[in-house]
């Protein structure tokens, strides 16, 4: 950087006067062309505009990117160049990224010929776009500042040394630092696998096509027009659908309503010890989940279950239900998920109304009394619409949970009872349960993957939605 | 006619009030007792499963005549239930300790200070927080399988940090928003850095937040069973989740007291955390709806 001092000095003079002699070669130049120079080889703009620092601190990324590439592939003078036994770490990636590899693993004369392992191929690939990304911003930043600098010393501002220059970026900097850690961490455990999930729902990875042993390639769209045209999977998807967006609606609509009716009857002032009421109401939602769903499933166990057995002894069935496992009767299966979810669900809504409810000035109330309200009529006309209001961006956000309650449907049914109808899914599976089986038990991973991109259309759509409605989005 | 009434005798009218009110009370006290019954039956019954004798699901009873800690002393010598206890201790404190540090940082750096892409990475985490985590879960172990990075407690654990970075980032920022900024001013005019602003005067104000992200982020490891049934596969790095599921569904009849006192002893802890703390975590659970 102190290679910079030099011109500084001889520069800062005729500052005022562009044009003049002593500086008349740099500024005559027009503000694109360090621009273009700083496109070809990151730094050599800021070298025309003579800021040494700042050139070697671009020209740095650049050849490093070059000596990476360099290093980890095999570039020899005189050689035929293929990417596959020639490329380095983008070249290569990038070959992967496109083609999947293009020689499958087989046995020759010499022996076991190792081919092209697409997804390892696949993955690298998104590595190396993901990294060519984050030096695209360097190399942007390169290009505008030199055009930027250009065009301020043609106005006739004063030139800038580049240790200015990143002192003054160092201060701006703390956010970006701060950021960092957690960006690295979502780049590569969130961002990562999302874009590699993504992109398999657009290949033939599944269990017909493992790697190494096959090579996978890109189908295009092939995999969503399976899963809507093969009759088999669209009667299963649609009907896996149907039963997960009524069994959201469902859900959230009955621990809403039972969480309000406790939390109203709770706030009566007849009612004696309120707050032992309230802490054993709320031992459903303190249990972890996983716990009371494992449970209940013991409880509702056709064959051994304390359930069965109790309605058999006072008689009223005549011989044990199977509550989760009887092929005739989905709906029953359905009706009980759904009211141990309501076992599970309500004492959170019943906090959260009771919360609301002490926040309702008693003012209101009396007003209502000396206008010769009842308590009904309290309750529809005060009561409710307060509430609503505070609950409705909390009923969307447990509409999308409800949708994507892996949890207790797993432990609770597994999905079952089966059904013939359908293909690897179950009378009680969700989208997110099926989706689970299809990738875990049986390997269906691009179909997995095209599931999870329409699951997460759907809840993004709502989470968008009820975004939009919220003052959060106008505050960002 | 009630107009009549009340001129007439005023005390019948108050004494007929007075009981109608008892009787909506008695009535009011009977459905939460059936409430509370409901809700405390099958807490009952899991509990005095895992004090009951040894066996099978058959003969369980919500009060056993013979109590005994028989089932426990079981579940720690002739189960790894142990070693699983301690495989999600260690998830879940690594979990709370990056998750709760990551989103304060990042929280606070979105709420106050303006950078270039600040709207941007808003965004960026808004979209990224509505993936599901599960999703992510299953891309991660397709790629973990074919890099052999499989089997590791602490991959699943920053695995699990990153999948609530950014709602917890966004939770940490509503909150921050809403402190006063006056403070952090006068400490910069008095000549405090960045970093002494945050550590000596928002982590303070951002205690309430901070401890609920810190309960959310110690207790979801241990329901967790996605992740680490899609990650975990060598007997000794299971979880307790993964333990307990297991020895339900393999081992259904006869060894169901066995799996009772394993719930019970993963759910005391949590349970007494969560009504102990329930003031906290309703209010963060607001707070997260009305930002987002």
């Amino acid at each position: 950087m102190s290679t910079t001092k030099p011109p500084a000095p001889r520069a800062s003079a005729p500052a005022r006067a562009p044009g003049e002699p002593g500086n008349t070669r740099s500024s005559a130049l027009p503000a694109p062309v360090p621009g273009i120079a700083s496109a070809l080889v990151w730094g050599a703009g800021q070298l025309l505009n003579r800021q040494l620092g700042k050139a070697a601190f671009f020209f740095a990324f650049y050849a490093a990117a070059i000596v990476w590439e360099m290093t980890t592939g095999n570039y020899y003078a005189g050689m035929e160049f293929t990417p596959r036994d020639n490329g380095g770490f983008f070249v290569k990636g990038l070959w992967g990224l496109i083609t999947l590899g293009d020689t499958p693993r087989q046995m020759s004369l010499t022996g076991l010929n190792e081919g092209d392992n697409s997804i390892v191929l696949l993955a690298n690939g998104i590595i190396a776009l993901l990294t060519l990304c984050l030096l695209a911003i360097i190399a942007i930043w390169s290009v505008r500042d030199a055009v930027r600098y250009r065009a301020g010393l043609n106005a006739g501002a004063a030139p800038e040394r580049s240790a200015d220059y990143f002192r003054k970026t160092w201060e701006n900097a703390f956010a970006y630092i701060a950021l960092s850690p957690g960006l690295v961490l979502m780049v590569f455990m969130s961002v990562l696998p999302i874009t590699f999930g993504v992109m398999v729902a657009f290949t033939d990875y599944n269990r017909d096509n493992l790697p190494p042993m096959n090579l996978v390639n890109w189908v295009g769209f092939d995999t969503f027009a399976q899963i809507f045209t093969v009759p088999s999977w669209a009667g299963t998807f649609f009907g896996v659908l149907v039963w997960t967006v009524v069994w959201a609606v469902l859900a959230t609509f009955t621990t809403y309503c039972a969480g309000f009716l406790l939390a109203v009857l709770l706030a009566n002032k007849k009612v004696r010890f309120p707050r032992v009421w309230r802490t054993i109401f709320l031992l459903p939602w303190a249990v972890p989940a996983l716990v009371s769903a494992l449970v209940f499933r013991a409880m509702f166990n056709g064959q051994f279950g304390p359930i069965s057995q109790f309605l058999v002894d006072i008689g009223l069935t005549d011989e044990r239900v199977y509550w989760f496992t009887d092929p005739t009767n989905p709906n029953l299966a359905r009706a009980v998920v759904l009211l141990v979810n309501l076992w599970l669900g309500f004492p959170f809504f019943m906090a959260l109304v009771g919360g609301v409810l002490t926040n309702i000035p008693d003012s209101y109330y009396e007003a209502a009394r000396i206008d010769g309200a009842g308590p009904l009529q309290q309750l529809r006309y005060i009561t409710i619409p307060i509430v609503q209001r505070t609950c409705t961006p909390l009923l969307v956000l447990a509409f999308v949970a409800a949708f994507n309650n892996f949890g207790l449907v797993y432990f609770l049914t597994e999905g079952g009872p089966d059904n013939v109808d359908y293909r690897f899914a179950g009378s009680t599976d969700l989208l997110v349960t099926w989706l689970f089986k299809l990738t875990l038990d049986n390997r269906l991973y691009n179909i997995g993957a095209v599931m999870s991109i329409i699951v997460f259309f759907i809840v993004g759509t709502i989470s968008v939605w009820n975004l939009k409605r919220s003052r959060a989005i106008r505050e960002l | 006619m009630v107009v009549t009434t009340r001129r007439e005798t005023p005390a019948s009218i108050v004494e007929r009030e007075r009981r109608k009110g008892q009787l909506s009370s008695v009535f009011i006290h009977l459905f939460l007792l059936i409430v509370a019954v409901i809700v405390i039956f099958p807490l009952l019954w899991v509990v005095g499963a895992s004090l009951g004798p040894g066996g099978g699901l058959a003969n369980t009873t919500p009060i056993p005549e013979d109590a005994s800690f028989g089932n426990y002393v079981f579940l720690f010598t002739e189960t790894g239930y142990g070693r699983w206890y301690l495989n999600s201790l260690y998830i879940a404190t690594l979990n709370m300790v990056g998750g709760v540090a990551l989103s304060a940082i990042c929280g606070y750096v979105f709420a106050r200070i303006r950078f270039r892409g600040r709207k941007f990475g808003m965004l960026s985490i808004l979209i990224l927080q509505m993936f599901p985590s599960f999703l992510t879960a299953i891309a991660v172990y397709m790629l973990f399988l074919n890099f052999g990075l499989l089997d590791s407690l602490t991959g699943v654990a920053l695995v699990g940090i990153a999948a609530a970075l950014p709602y917890n980032t966004w939770l940490m920022k509503g909150y921050t928003d809403n402190l006063p900024a006056s403070l952090d001013e006068a400490a910069a005019i008095d000549g405090a850095g960045r970093i002494t602003i945050f550590r000596k005067i928002m982590l303070p104000l951002m205690r309430p937040m901070l401890a609920f992200v810190a309960v959310m982020q110690f207790t979801m490891p241990w329901m967790d069973f996605i992740l680490p049934r899609l990650l975990l596969q060598s007997p000794s790095k299971q979880t307790v989740a993964l333990g307990l599921f297991d020895m339900i569904t393999d081992q259904y009849s006869n060894d169901f007291t066995t799996f009772a006192a394993g719930a019970v002893f993963l759910a005391l802890p949590i349970t007494i955390v969560f009504v102990l703390m329930q003031r906290y975590l309703v209010a963060g659970a607001m707070a997260g709806a009305e930002k987002g």
